[in-house]
């Protein structure tokens, strides 16, 4: 019978069959960070439990940790307990373990792929939601949460009913300042933030193929957004070029082998889907959060959207609050509010290529007056290729602050916040209340736009600069 | 995992779209606060007036629904992040009942695994239910008669996946569980060794 991607990745970590549509999955990888990670070996050693297959774990400190230049592990205090606790506990149990300044320190789902822990075909699961990340590899991939970590850490497998199939087609090429973050706003914006509930979403289509690794891994950290745990992509030739010669990346023979089983993985033309989207690409401008869900996307050149014209008495008093915390009039245009701060990181858009990106536009640029401008490198990896290259020094002619690799601006757990009031625009994922800081106020956007912004002082559309 | 047969009491009508984990919890409050304190900070963000101080018009801080077991809430309550302190804290402020038109998927396993039960039931019977339920009057959840009963008596079925239910009635601990299969799982793991070797040559 013909299967999907979705099913192939399945069938092949089922250990066993739990009845009631429920199965018992081997998971290959596990990635640990110093909030879930250290709770969950903490909570496996209360119970008296050992880590099943240490080999399989890789840890490092990423959320609670600052990334002043010239941080340690204790420069924030609250995190300190955490990160140290992490440290000991990969110790004790033999994990894989990459401390701060070592290659292998960054957020998990920069760290995992660029070291080749991440491969095509693997389960992998993190304690984090945005592990869906890894699925730009044609990874099966879901974040946990404390209770399955633990679960994981104990048995190496999960128990787990197996989602729906969606399908999502993006067809045509991209256009001149169209971003990979512009496709996945645009296609939440238009579906809803509840439209993959339930679902694991395979995203394929011309203009998939025609991306790299890192757009792909763009497109499908946003899954969860979209509501899917489980986002993918079938892994081909581009695939196999990026992780071949990473360091825990199979190598010769091996890899031969490894290939020719991969490429068995893509979904067979015939097979179902429970769902199917298809975007024309050509429908894509830049695109921007206006308000307090991932799913108040809009066009940069439309109008902000008026309650009184919402579909239904729900969103109607969604967009009213959302609009009330944004601080936002209904019906003018979103592009030339003022913004305050301008944040490039997180495991949506902190890689090589994104840098590379946001460096072109901001060569020969000044951060406008009254703006605060952060680059957060997602790895200490791509931290150093981005210095060799000149990068750094690119952003901080322009005025941007240069920082080290971790989680900062996207999740305020680290004490790095944007203050109250005050209005972003992020690279991250996550426009929530709050989630930048008590009361900031944040735009979601693709690297080119927030350069538009830092360098305008304004929301921008980026085709205009 | 604390067993959950049948509760009853206060329902809190809360029906905003898209409450997300972040909402229901802030990060920092798991790097500082122990898990069973979590509850004083459960909504910090909407239970604060923007100018500061409590909000008591926030629905779970009104006298007729502080400490009520069952809330009725939105669209795709419990969104975004997997941090399980979101159940934690809910179930901090006395909550055992989430009933909603839809879940985050991650939040939604997280329940089950803390003895939190989630009900998924369609829009139009949920605004019924909120409406019935404003008053304060009881609304009781049966998971062994998988029924809720609303406060004029109707009487409302509901599903639930039957593994994760018996889980709940049991409060079954699913790491014994998957642990006594651990010769099943080394087996499978002997036999992955050898068709894809590359996973078990990592490093
Ligand atoms: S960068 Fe943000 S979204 Fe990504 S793992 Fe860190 S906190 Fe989570």
């Amino acid at each position: 019978m013909a299967r999907t991607l979705l099913d192939k990745l399945w069938d092949a970590h089922v250990v066993a069959d739990l009845g009631d549509g429920w199965s018992l999955l081997h998971i290959d990888r596990h990635l640990l960070h110093d909030l879930s990670g250290t709770a969950g070996l903490e909570a496996l050693a209360a119970r008296g439990l050992k880590v099943r297959n240490p080999e399989l774990a890789f840890a490092t400190a990423d959320h609670a940790v600052s990334s002043a230049p010239g941080r340690t592990g204790e420069s924030y205090a609250p995190g300190a307990p955490l990160w140290s606790g992490l440290k000991a506990r990969s110790a004790e149990a033999g994990l894989h373990y990459f401390d701060l300044g070592q290659v292998g320190q960054g957020i998990v789902h920069v760290m995992g792929p660029e070291l080749g822990i991440t491969l095509p075909g693997v389960s992998l699961i993190c304690g984090d939601s945005h592990t869906c990340t890894h699925g730009g590899l044609g990874a099966l991939a879901f974040g946990v949460g404390s209770s399955e970590l633990t679960h994981a850490l104990a048995t190496q497998t999960l128990r787990q009913r197996k989602p729906k199939r969606l399908r999502v087609r993006f067809e045509g090429a991209l256009g001149q300042g169209i971003a990979p973050k512009d496709l996945i706003l645009h296609l939440i914006g238009r579906l809803g933030a509840a439209a993959g509930t339930g679902f694991a979403v395979e995203y394929a289509g011309s203009a998939i193929r025609a991306l790299g690794i890192e757009g792909r891994m763009t497109i499908c950290n946003l899954s969860i957004e979209l509501g899917a745990k489980i986002g993918m992509v079938a892994p081909d030739d581009t695939t196999f070029a990026y992780v071949e010669g990473r360091r825990f990346a199979p190598k010769g023979a091996l890899f031969d082998r490894a290939v020719a089983a991969w490429r068995g993985l893509a979904s067979d033309p015939d097979a179902a889907f429970d769902r199917e989207e298809v975007i024309d690409v050509a429908d894509v401008t830049p695109t921007v959060t206006w308000g307090t869900s991932p799913e108040h996307a809009m066009a940069i050149d439309a109008a902000i959207p008026d309650p009184g014209a919402a579909p239904d008495p729900e969103r109607r008093e969604a967009w009213r609050a959302a609009l009330a915390y944004m601080g936002l009039e209904p019906g003018r245009p979103l592009a030339g509010t003022p913004v305050d701060w301008v944040f490039i990181g997180s495991c949506t858009n902190s890689r090589l290529s994104d840098l590379r990106e946001a460096a072109a536009l901001a060569r020969g640029r000044r951060v406008a007056p009254g703006v605060t401008a952060w680059v957060v490198p997602g790895s200490e990896q791509v931290k150093r290729d981005a210095e060799a290259e000149g990068l750094d020094r690119v952003f901080r002619e322009a005025g941007f602050a240069w920082r080290e690799p971790g989680c900062s601006l996207c999740v305020a757990a680290n004490g790095e916040r944007v203050p109250p009031g005050a209005r972003a625009v992020s690279t991250s994922n996550r426009n929530f209340v709050g989630r930048q800081g008590p009361g900031a106020r944040t735009h979601l956007a693709s690297p080119a736009m927030a350069v538009a912004a830092a360098v305008t002082g304004a929301i921008t559309d980026v085709r205009r600069i | 995992m604390r067993p959950f047969t049948e509760v009853s009491g206060p329902a809190a009508p809360f029906l905003a779209a898209n409450v997300d984990t972040d909402v229901i919890i802030r990060i920092e409050r798991l790097t500082g606060v122990p898990r069973g304190e979590l509850g004083a900070y459960a909504f910090e963000a909407l239970r604060t007036r923007r100018e500061g101080g409590p909000d008591p018009d926030f629905v779970l801080d009104r006298p007729l629904f502080r400490g009520a077991p069952i809330l009725i809430a939105g669209r795709n309550f419990g969104c975004g992040s997997s941090r399980e302190g979101a159940v934690w804290a809910l179930m901090g402020l006395g909550l055992r009942v989430v009933i909603a038109e839809s879940f985050g998927d991650i939040f939604f396993s997280n329940c089950f695994q803390n003895g939190l039960l989630p009900v998924v039931l369609p829009k139009d019977v949920i605004d019924r239910l909120a409406a019935e339920a404003a008053t304060g009057a009881p609304v009781a959840v049966d998971l062994v008669a998988r029924a809720v009963r609303a406060p004029s008596g109707t009487v409302i079925a509901f599903t639930v996946d039957p593994q994760r239910r018996q889980a709940l009635l049991e409060g079954l601990d699913e790491i014994g569980a998957t642990l006594r299969r651990d010769d099943e799982i080394a087996a499978w793991q002997a036999r992955d060794r050898a068709a894809r070797p590359w996973i078990w040559a990592a490093g």
